[in-house]
């Protein structure tokens, strides 16, 4: 079934308050081997001038595929998971995230196209705080494979 | 950092429970990184790493190179080829080198590539960070 074009330029309503926590930042550079004690140590961290431990460039990628999950659950859409591939991936920082931030994401449906069988879903995540202010910008282009492939 | 310098390339260790350690943080349990059956069973040639791992490790690199947690800007990959990780102890290795492109107003753009056995498996990888 091929996805629903009436979507592009859709903007799902902003998630409520993703709470960025501090044994989540260090799960996470834990996670990916980033040693560096500003991700882990909050003491080391307010030395260096941030309010609490940093988190690491690729961390925005989950509230923002959390967010996406609306996207992944809606029938409407027609987007079948099983034929996913994660094609392109594009962080853009305002400022660093860090713990204790709260963070709201706004999905848009930027793109749908079709290439050799295959379709391409692109969406754009604005992660800002809950007053708006802006923090990162997250875009994913997903591979739908064809039927045939 | 300045224009057309080769940074040094950082190798990094990827095993099985690197993936299931990186699931759990992360959130994205797709079982075709962990499950052999499910991997093979959408034509994969076993359990691959999650893509986002491979991202994660590139900015590891790209952020020591720069010298501090936030330094990264602006970070842009695509996933070109799936990182098989075999399961025993050894696990697969992913390689991350970059070439400075550009540096203007405090910002450096790198060139990154990223290789697995030989092979790139990012590409049109990219980022800005401060310097």
């Amino acid at each position: 079934m091929p996805l629903n074009r009436g979507y592009v330029g859709r903007q799902l309503p902003p998630t409520p308050p993703y709470l960025v926590g501090r044994e989540k930042v260090r799960e996470f550079a834990s996670a990916i081997g980033a040693d560096d004690p500003a991700y882990h140590d909050p003491e080391q961290a307010r030395a260096r001038g941030y309010p609490d431990v940093v988190a690491p460039p690729t961390f925005a990628i989950v509230p923002a595929s959390a967010a996406s999950r609306q996207l992944r659950d809606d029938p409407e859409l027609g987007l079948d998971y099983s034929r996913v591939v994660h094609g392109d991936q594009r962080f853009v920082y305002t400022r660093p995230v860090v713990a204790g931030d709260e963070l709201v994401c706004a999905v848009t449906v930027e793109e749908i196209t079709e290439r050799a069988g295959h379709e391409f879903l692109t969406t754009r995540v604005e992660v800002t705080t809950p007053a708006g202010e802006p923090v990162v910008t997250v875009w994913n282009k997903l591979v739908v494979r064809g039927e045939g492939g | 950092m300045e224009a057309g310098q080769r940074l040094p390339a950082r190798t990094f260790r990827v095993t099985r429970a690197d993936l299931v350690h990186y699931a759990g943080a992360s959130g994205d349990f797709n079982p075709i990184h962990w499950n052999e059956r499910t991997a093979r069973a959408v034509g994969l040639p076993g359990v691959i790493a999650h893509g986002m791992l491979t991202m994660a490790l590139a900015g590891r690199a790209v952020t020591e190179w720069a010298g501090a947690p936030d330094a990264v800007l602006d970070l842009g990959v695509r996933f070109t080829r799936p990182v098989p990780v075999p399961d025993d102890d050894a696990g697969t290795e992913v390689e991350v080198s970059a070439v400075v492109a550009a540096v203007a107003d405090g910002r450096a753009e790198l060139e990154l590539t990223a290789t697995c056995w030989g092979e790139k498996v990012l590409g049109k990888a990219r980022a800005v960070v401060r310097v």
